[in-house]
């Protein structure tokens, strides 16, 4: 047997002087052959840990022996038997805390990297054709599916699957969600999400766009007048926090949703070919250390700022951002200023933002989760001349369908009160799950929520069926 | 695709739409919006609605041609489609079971104050005096349909064209001091004027509800960009508005935060324009070839 490669390969890069000038993917995929070969690497564990590390349970194991032996077309099929967003997740998964944070070869050496094969699977398929769908039978059952998110799409492919009659219904003119207006076109290029979505209409899924359920329609109207047995809500966690220090309502400060938004769905980067404007300074700040955050300071290089730095309260050891793309931003210039707390936005006498006041902080005692908790210097007062601000300090769910829905239960922070396993709501035939359900999380667990809930609301369905027989 | 069923021109730079929007239609309430989208490259403008029927299926609403986006919009004609339409968004203005009120429209916003008077029209214990303004007779809109829905029709001129010379402020301050006032004022059109409004209800703690009109994205609640401070809270227009407490709500703040783009906007104008004169030169001269 050949010596088995203790390093994984690594992943092919954009330049980081070429690609901050432009849009196009940072990370270019691997090659068929270095994809054989990362593949090779897999031990083939006879209890493949990888795949319990997984929320949708991807079948890791099969897919990647499939691959190792130069199967590709079969390696994806296997795949998306489970995971019906495999390129999504290829891209956007926090694979170092999941399936790869339980590879065997992780212990002594580096993990297989799964995340990367998933990804050149998946846009293998897209390269090469999509296999003839197996024909499923018609349940002549409808459900509906509110959000057009990761939680709603896998829910919807799923419940499409099993032979249901599924209408997603979106609030926006576009489908993906946060793949949509949130992660920006160098990380998850969007006709990768636009494939996705065609994929599912194709199985008979359809899209509605435009209605924002609780106000267009309510959840009663589908379940009353529509004919809908069941409801799924995937509506994320869409709005936006704001610090609550003063100035923030000054020209040039944004939420990082309306900053993404502008350039991810409206496509302000490209204006005036589209008509959605975007103003950004010289020397743009963005607030919070997140994979939002890193999002915004990186798109900001690339519409036009000569500076772009983060500002954060903790450490580096602290941030949430993923490891790469902290890297990534570093690469590209983007400054950090760690233990920095902004206290007021300054602005001249048009109110266009130009600087931040701040203080810096220090590490005093772990806080309630567990991370130290940043007391302020006392007289460190200072100004950061900046002249556009983004505020990337995490989002809450949107109040509007709990408001216009009868006997849905919601906790303190504004979420639904969901099953954890089975996303059933305190509404008979509702089920919720992701984001909306527990707060900003990942594109991941909001897929294992969709796909959990599409199981039980299969359940529940039958159970029905069997009482009305 | 949203197909627009009738479209009437209101003053040479106002038109009317009414279009096939039936789930709109269904669920829509006074005081709400809709969020369009005339292309596929286009942006999402907040426009109020003026009028629906729910047994036809359709919504109405007026659009003044100020920008780019609404003079595209002006190029479509009945029969064409509109790329989006969502809503009805925003929460519905809360309205009073008996009183008298007074709805004051400015410019393009007396069609905003339809579905209202409409609503209100015919409830016992209400009057309505509708207050509405415009530069000149040519200007004033939807006259016929908004006085049809109210006990008094109060229209004003700048240059005395047609009722009352003068704004709206004016006849607004006449009727409170000669009369026993109003419990109710409901403020619809441009920023200056519901600002004014506002000022004159005050002394008379008059309680007074204005549209807000400010920027947004989605209308959904997302973007955070329409954020207005009333009361010195902020709030969203898309979610908790867009009718605000008159007297709570930051004016400066709001009008400054709407002009955050006069020089995109200008751009993306000026494009549109030159695009166009480009097309017609295109046109004539392939014209002129064939000649």
């Amino acid at each position: 047997m050949a010596k088995m490669k203790r390093d994984r390969h690594p992943m092919p890069l954009l330049d980081a002087a070429v690609r901050v000038n432009r849009f196009d993917e940072v990370a270019l995929g691997y090659t068929l052959e270095m994809a054989i070969e990362e593949a090779q690497r897999c031990l083939k564990c006879k209890n493949p840990t990888c795949e319990i590390g997984c929320p949708v349970q991807s079948p890791v194991k099969d897919f990647v022996a499939l691959l190792a032996e130069g199967k590709v077309a079969e390696s994806v099929k296997r795949l998306r038997e489970v995971n019906r967003l495999p390129a999504i997740c290829g891209r956007v998964c926090p694979q170092e805390e999941q399936c790869e944070s339980k590879c065997v070869m992780g212990v002594k050496f580096e993990p297989v990297a799964i995340g990367r094969l998933e990804r050149f699977v998946a846009d293998w398929e897209r390269q090469h054709g999509f296999g003839e769908l197996e024909p499923v039978a018609s349940r002549g059952v409808k459900v509906a599916v509110v959000g057009a998110g990761p939680a709603g799409l896998t829910c919807a492919g799923d419940l499409a699957a099993l032979g249901y009659q599924v209408t997603v219904f979106e609030a926006l003119h576009a489908a993906g969600g946060v793949l949509m207006y949130g992660i920006p076109e160098f990380r998850l290029p969007k006709e990768i999400v636009e494939t996705d979505v065609r994929r599912l209409e194709e199985m008979g899924v359809e899209f509605r766009y435009n209605v924002l359920v609780g106000r267009t329609v309510t959840i009663d109207d589908l379940m009353e007048k529509d004919g809908y047995s069941a409801v799924f809500i995937g509506t994320g966690a869409g709005l936006p926090k704001f610090m609550g220090i003063p100035g923030e309502n000054y020209s040039g400060v944004y939420s990082a949703n309306e900053f993404l938004t502008r350039i991810n769905l409206l496509r302000a980067y490209k204006f005036p070919e589209y008509d959605t404007p975007l103003k950004v300074g010289k020397r743009v700040a963005v607030i919070g250390a997140g994979n939002t955050a890193m999002d915004s300071v990186r798109t900001a290089l690339r519409v036009g700022a000569e500076q772009a730095m983060i500002v954060y309260r903790r450490t580096e050891h602290e941030m949430t951002a993923r490891r790469e793309e902290f890297e990534h931003a570093e690469e590209e210039g983007v400054q950090f200023n760690f233990l920095t707390n902004p206290v007021e936005i300054l602005a001249n006498e048009d109110g266009w933002v130009t600087g931040l006041k701040c203080v810096k902080m220090e590490l005093g005692e772990p806080d309630e989760s567990g991370r130290r908790k940043p007391v302020t210097v006392k007289g460190s007062e200072f100004v950061m001349p900046v002249d556009t601000v983004i505020m990337a300090l995490g989002t809450t769910p949107n109040p509007i369908l709990l408001r216009t829905t009868p006997g849905l239960q919601s906790n303190k922070w504004g979420c639904v009160v969901a099953d954890p396993e089975t996303g059933a709501t305190t509404r008979p035939g509702v089920f919720a799950g992701g984001d909306a359900v527990t707060g900003a999380a990942t594109v991941i667990l909001a897929m294992g929520a969709g796909q959990k809930a599409a199981r039980a609301i299969h359940e529940y369905l039958e159970k029905q069926a069997a009482v009305h027989a | 695709m949203y197909r627009i069923l009738k479209m009437r021109q209101l003053t040479p730079v106002t038109r009317l739409y009414v279009v096939d929007a039936p789930l709109v239609a269904r669920s829509a309430q006074p005081g709400q919006f809709i969020i369009l989208r005339v292309g596929a490259t286009g942006e999402r403008i907040p426009i109020t609605i003026t009028d629906f029927d729910r047994e036809a299926g359709t919504v109405t609403i007026v659009v003044q041609e100020v920008g780019k986006t609404t003079k595209w919009l002006a190029q479509l004609g009945e029969g064409d489609y509109i790329h989006d339409f969502a809503g009805p968004l925003g929460s519905p203005v809360e309205l009073p079971a008996q009183g008298r009120v007074a709805l004051v429209g400015g410019g393009f916003g007396t069609g905003a104050i339809l579905t209202i008077a409409k609503a209100l029209h015919g409830r016992p214990g209400i009057t309505v005096d509708a207050i509405v303004g415009a530069r000149n007779q040519d200007l004033l809109i939807l006259a016929d349909e908004v006085s049809a829905n109210v006990d008094r029709f109060l229209a004003c001129t700048d240059d005395g064209s047609y009722g009352y010379k003068g704004f709206v402020t004016g006849v607004l301050q006449e009727k409170i001091k000669a009369e026993e006032g109003y419990d109710l004022v409901i403020a619809v059109g441009p920023m200056p004027m519901m600002r004014a409004v506002a000022e004159v209800t005050r002394p008379y703690a008059i309680y007074t509800l204005a549209s807000m009109d400010p920027i947004m994205l989605d209308g959904t609640g997302m973007c955070g960009a329409c954020r207005v401070r009333v009361g010195g809270e902020n709030r969203f227009a898309c979610v908790d508005g867009p009718c605000f407490d008159a007297h709570k709500v930051d004016f400066e703040e709001v009008t400054r935060r709407t002009k955050m783009y006069k020089a995109e906007e200008k751009a993306a104008l000026e494009h549109f324009e030159h695009q166009h004169e480009h097309e017609h030169e295109c046109q004539c001269k392939k014209t002129a070839a064939v000649r």
